[in-house]
């Protein structure tokens, strides 16, 4: 029962490792969580899941998978869960009985007994004698056992109606779109890679001690270069048009990667990539940068990260000439190869939300020319474009697009 | 394994949910790793934790430049070097500049203590994989005299954890986990009852109405938390400022003693904007 419900969290993407698995066995064994289905899911939810975005799902895996075990548990407890039960056994059963009970077949027989019992009781539930007398100390009000297997209620004081799995409190959390800096930042911090490169001018003290050390306490000291972050990047950014939605989020995404990068080169463009970009945005038309220019003077190491919708007539994308701004003698697409040529660990970042993408051909154009590494602009589009800027994008030969002249 | 169990303690409320997952850790001895807002209690736990079942508590409050080796060990080489310069007898003895560290004192403690490892996330990314097998074999080797530790108990381990850093998976597969959320006004509501028991009711009820209005005004820079209420409260007290002068508050006027719930200047201005608008709308 617990394996399926492993698989099944699996499935809905949660990565439940079978260590974990192993430590709710063990728990369950120790006996940490006893008989109550609110308490397996405390339990299970603090072994099985590390953060609180996924509380979420995992609720909703909970409840999908415990609902179908509750229908198995019907043959056997006739609709009366095992847990309450026990519960009740103490306040229906009277001592005599139960002693009775004990020396006729142990518990089994009590838990029959007490199922007859109840279902005498649910014979007569509307006519109100037992049942309802008992409503002071039934846990579920006068409203009864309900079939479904909504809430039994545990111990008194406990009033809420619904199963905490159900109220899904942590829906708010998943994953959320809104990122502020900081959180880009963290994010942006994984690509750090850090290298002590250039003059050596600080101390290295374990150095100078392992050298003094072996130089018999006479100092020697040693020197080494700074650490820093080497990675460099390249940030190619849309503006105008339809990229003004989003503006907040670039602006933030931009200002993160300034900050958090010491190589950060960065380009406007429009709409697509063409022959030329530029730094300003004031004198977009004056001081163009040919695209050329730009490859020749960073080198390979550089990782390329695009930011744009990719929302345009796909005429913008494939024809010569069809930028909306000025007559390109190239297709943009000419243009994004050889940059990718030029900078294998590349991503393009969409602000728009992915859902969306289909509907737009420009923005599967895109993506088929990005290698499918393009990632929507929130914090899990982020985690995931650091991964594809690990590897290298395989560049397939455009039909039609010699090397740009030197 | 250990039969403790911990359920809050008079000054301490806990949620049914927080003390599963702290009594699943005491259980099998695996670490608790407790995340949430800044103010929600996470630090705290520890120390109750340790009250309540009356055992020793080991802070170890991480910085960003704290190094997995210092929960272990120190080896002092300056102090070394010093004295054998200055010809002192000591240095022949390289224990002499060994330093304890939290995890060890812990590891020798002679009843099962309470080790809390806070802000964990505060450190280095690669921090918790260096404690991974220190706190799964509860030993470690000193190198510099080859002695091996090994934890007399295994040590109740709570970790904090603000999320500014992902934490490695391997690290957290060992962990229980659990998020603790912002109260609702109910917990709240107990969790007041325990820090200022007699507290009015009208009073208790106005400042939770105000409270949670301060923290539902949309753009703030931070949101006041559980800490920041229970100081407001005590201002309140200590100004015996009268149920009354609250409600005013309703209706988004500033409340009283404000210094105590926003930290910031942009959050008092917006606020005295909003009550400013408010005040222009409702006439």
């Amino acid at each position: 029962m617990l394996a399926e419900f492993f698989f099944l969290l699996r499935k809905a993407g949660l990565r439940v490792s079978i260590t974990e698995y192993l430590t709710l066995l063990e728990a369950l064994q120790a006996r940490v969580a006893s008989v109550s289905v609110d308490e397996f899911y405390y339990l299970a939810r603090a072994t099985l899941i590390k953060d609180e975005a996924l509380f979420d799902r995992f609720d909703q895996v909970f409840a999908a998978h415990f609902k179908g075990i509750e229908q198995l548990f019907k043959a056997f407890s006739a609709e009366v869960p095992e847990e309450w039960l026990r519960r009740q056994a103490e306040l229906l059963l009277s001592e005599e009985e139960r002693r009775k009970i004990e020396s006729l077949g142990g518990f089994e027989a009590l838990m029959e007994a007490l199922q007859q019992r109840l279902r005498e009781q649910d014979g007569q539930h509307h006519g109100g004698n037992k049942w309802i007398g008992t409503g002071g100390t039934s846990p579920f009000g006068h409203s009864g056992f309900n079939p479904e297997g909504v809430r039994i209620g545990g111990k008194g004081g406990n009033r809420r109606a619904v199963k905490v799995w159900e109220k899904r409190e942590y829906r708010n959390l998943d994953d959320s779109v809104q990122i502020g800096t900081r959180n880009i930042k963290l994010a942006l911090r994984r690509l750090r890679r850090f290298a002590r490169e250039g003059a050596a001018d600080q101390l290295d003290l374990p150095g100078t001690i392992e050298s003094t050390a072996k130089n018999a306490g006479l100092l020697d000291i040693r020197m080494q270069p700074e650490r820093h972050n080497a990675v460099k990047v390249l940030l190619f950014l849309d503006v105008g048009g339809s990229m003004d939605d989003h503006v907040r989020v670039c602006e933030e995404m931009f200002s993160a990667a300034r900050a958090e990068f010491k190589h950060l080169e960065y380009y406007y463009f429009h709409n697509f990539i063409y022959e030329s970009v530029w730094k300003d945005n004031r004198r977009r038309h004056a001081e163009r940068i040919p695209l050329t220019e730009v490859m020749r003077r960073y080198g390979p190491d550089y990782r390329l990260i695009i930011v744009g919708d990719a929302t345009m007539s796909p005429y913008e994308i494939s024809y010569p000439g069809g930028s909306v701004e000025h007559w390109n003698d190239e297709p943009g697409q000419v243009w994004l190869n050889r940059l990718l040529r030029a900078y294998p660990h590349a991503v393009w970042l969409n602000p728009e939300p992915e859902q969306r993408w289909s509907y737009t051909p420009s923005v599967q154009m895109t993506r088929e020319l990005m290698d499918d590494r393009m990632y929507p602009l929130s914090l899990r589009g982020l985690d995931e474009s650091i991964q594809g800027l690990r590897r290298p994008v395989a560049v397939a030969p455009l039909a039609g697009a010699p090397e740009p002249a030197p | 394994m250990s039969s403790a169990r911990f359920e809050g303690t008079e000054r301490y409320v806990a949620t049914e949910d927080l003390m599963m997952a702290v009594n699943a850790g005491i259980t099998l001895g695996r670490p608790v790793l407790v995340k949430g807002e800044p103010g929600t209690g996470k630090t705290q736990l520890a120390e109750e934790v340790a009250k309540s079942l009356g055992r020793p508590l080991f802070e170890w409050h991480i910085k960003s430049t704290t190094k997995a080796q210092q929960g272990l060990y120190e080896y002092d080489a300056v102090a070394r070097l010093r004295d054998s310069q200055l010809g002192d007898d000591r240095v022949k003895d390289i224990g002499n500049y060994i330093r304890k560290g939290r995890i060890w004192e812990a590891f020798i403690s002679e009843v099962q203590p309470v080790l809390l490892i806070d802000e964990i996330d505060k450190a280095d990314i690669e921090f918790p994989n260096d404690l991974l097998r220190e706190l799964d074999q509860m030993e470690f080797t000193v190198y510099e005299t080859g002695e091996t530790v090994r934890a007399h108990h295994r040590p109740i381990i709570i970790i904090t954890s603000n999320n500014e850093k992902e934490l490695p998976d391997a690290f957290l597969r060992r962990c229980f986990f659990h998020y603790i959320r912002f109260p609702d006004a109910e917990t709240m509501q107990s969790i007041v009852e325990v820090h200022f028991p007699g507290l009015k009711q009208a009073l208790l009820r106005e400042a939770l109405n105000a409270f949670y209005q301060v923290r539902e005004v949309p753009g703030l820079k931070k949101k006041p938390s559980t800490s920041e209420l229970l100081d407001w409260l005590k201002l309140l007290l200590a100004e015996d400022i009268p149920a009354e002068a609250l409600r005013a508050s309703d209706k988004r006027a500033i409340p009283p003693l404000y210094g105590a719930l926003l930290k910031n200047e942009q959050d008092v201005h917006l606020f005295e904007q909003l009550a400013f608008m408010h005040r222009r709308n409702a006439r």
